[in-house]
């Protein structure tokens, strides 16, 4: 583990160099230091932010210095404090989440939402169809939200499907669109831009300002696809 | 109780000290770009410091007011008028049912922050008021304001007369007038310092940067001498935050700003200083900057500094309108 400042105002804590050889593994160790930060309420710390490997904690150094016994070098004083917290014993959360839940995510994957399905299908040499079964046959996980609100970064993809970016993002792609971008494969929460391969759409939504929480995904859960028809996608969007 | 948006000029939104704690979510903190500036506009007028205002791009914003109201604000080079008078930044005017108040185009800088006594009365989202443009929340209905809106203001506590018209006195120079010709921000080295060539550090800190025009709240991008990392390898995501300074593969550096996306796979060669932020907010096209690097003991001594600096003249504040 290291503590590293990103400004005078944030610093990162990366639990492992690398996530691809074992991201169940790095997935679990960064959550559970996520969950044991929050819980450990270090002052001055203002929040947090898991994504992959690290958790970064932004802070308010004037409270921070205030609370510090070294106030002229409170990056040491929090250094140790993150150090003591993510080393104490048991998990806060881990009760209440033994098993990460697994929600289910419908999706159209009519021709009308995958406007990239076929490209997928021909740099995996096999059929647009083949693509759906692949895709909703998988299990995944969060592996960290961002880019957009509540947008999910999901790890899991079937090796098959791995797909590059396409070379020019688009300019809008509208809300609910299921993506592959590269080895991961996301959900749109919001109208913006973007450079992943559409291959479906969810009449979910991902993410309400007006709710708490508002997003439906959270880092660490699992997630499932299953493949809707048209016409459930247009009563579950009502 | 509220103030009519005549003009709403180039882009003009509601703005607080920003929100935390849903950044686990992806959601920005956002907020006025120069928050320390709000902070002190905001006390010029009596307010709360994380009350809501208004951030002004580029001028263009002509208000008027359905009745008194105390009005402050810090910014770029902008010509502030209500009616025939002029109204320098960090002074404190008292303005009346009817009157108006204008911002011209800056001459130097991009933007600004007006607090106005009651603060803006939008709801709070996510435990902020202020607009988030990308994901269209918050503020007023999500977005930016438009000619002839009508935007609720909140009672102002009701300070024991300022005297009619504009105060004499000030708050500090470079506290209200951040924006300068071709500033220096100060940086203190980036977690990925060690991925780029001796050379290019070397560039980073003797050369100078100009603004593209394709800048907004989300990041100040820059053109300049390509920045070439020793290795291209791809680095796993990881958070980013406002003042990083991200170089993505075609070498020109994106200084992010507070809408800033959470979250970032390009390596960050350097982290702008907390106090040197409401100078970077006032970077345009056509502007140039340069950086300079300082210890993060040095950071955090410039951000205490200025703190004490602000208490005590939140006391001479309150001697002046008590």
């Amino acid at each position: 583990m290291e503590i590293v400042p990103i400004g005078d105002s944030a610093l990162i804590v990366r639990m492992r160099d690398r996530f691809d050889d074992a991201p169940e593994q790095t997935l679990d160790a960064v959550l559970r230091a996520f969950r044991q930060l929050r819980h450990s309420a270090i002052p001055g710390a203002i929040e947090l932010a898991p994504a992959y490997t690290s958790i970064a904690v932004f802070f308010d150094p004037i409270v921070a210095a205030k609370a510090s016994e070294i106030p002229d070098d409170i990056f040491d004083w929090l250094n140790t404090r993150i150090r003591a917290a993510v080393a104490g014993v048991g998990d806060p959360g881990r009760k209440r989440r033994s098993t990460s839940r697994t929600i289910e995510i419908p999706v159209c994957y009519d021709r009308e939402f995958a406007l990239d399905i076929g490209d997928v299908a021909k740099g995996a040499n096999i059929s647009p169809d083949e693509v759906i079964h692949l895709h909703s046959a998988a299990r995944y996980r969060v592996a960290c939200i961002g880019f957009v609100p509540g947008f999910p970064f999901l790890t899991g993809l079937p090796k098959k499907l791995v797909t590059p970016r396409r070379d020019v993002p688009r300019k809008e792609i509208p809300p609910g669109s299921v993506g592959i971008g590269g080895a991961q494969t996301g959900i749109y929460p919001l109208r913006s831009p973007g450079g992943w391969n559409l291959i479906g759409r969810t009449p979910l939504r991902l993410f309400d300002p007006q709710k708490n929480p508002p997003t439906l995904l959270n880092a660490g859960e699992r997630v499932r696809f299953r493949p809707i028809a048209r016409d459930e996608f247009e009563s579950l969007k009502r | 109780m509220s103030v009519i948006v005549e003009r709403a000029g180039f882009l003009t939104s509601v703005q607080d000290l920003g929100r935390a704690g849903y950044r686990e979510v992806g959601v920005s903190s956002g907020g006025a770009l120069d928050s320390f500036g709000l902070r002190v506009a905001n006390l010029l007028v009596g307010n709360d410091e994380s009350a809501a205002g208004l951030e002004i791009t580029l001028g263009g914003l002509q208000l008027r007011f359905e009745d008194e109201r105390v009005v402050a604000w810090c910014g770029g080079e902008f010509d502030v008028q209500s009616g025939s008078k002029m109204m320098p930044p960090g002074h404190m005017a008292c303005l009346h049912a009817g009157d108006e108040l204008k911002f011209a185009r800056p001459r130097v800088g991009c933007r600004a922050w007006l607090a106005i006594s009651g603060g803006i009365d939008v709801p709070i989202v996510l435990g902020s008021r202020s607009t988030d443009l990308r994901a269209r929340f918050g503020g007023f209905e999500g977005r930016t304001l438009r000619d002839g809106e009508v935007i609720p203001l909140a009672t102002g506590e009701a300070l024991s007369s300022p005297s009619a018209g504009i105060s004499s006195w000030t708050a500090p120079h470079d506290w209200v007038r951040p924006a300068k010709p071709k500033p220096i921000l100060r940086f203190i080295r980036g977690v990925d310092w060690n991925r780029f060539k001796a050379s290019t550090l070397r560039r980073l800190t003797s050369e100078t940067f100009a603004i593209s025009p394709d800048s907004d709240r989300m990041g100040v991008r820059l053109d300049g001498p390509d920045l070439k990392r020793v290795d291209e390898s791809d680095l796993v995501s990881e958070a980013v935050a406002p003042g990083t300074l991200q170089v993505p593969p075609s070498g020109k550096p994106i200084l992010l700003l507070g809408d800033c996306q959470t979250i970032g796979g390009y390596p960050k060669i350097a982290h702008v200083i907390t106090v040197d932020l409401g100078i970077a907010a006032q970077l345009c096209a056509g502007d140039y900057v340069r950086f300079s690097e300082v210890s993060l003991a040095d950071a955090h001594r410039f951000l205490f500094e200025r703190e004490r600096q602000l208490e005590l003249f939140r006391v001479g504040v309150s001697l002046h309108t008590s």
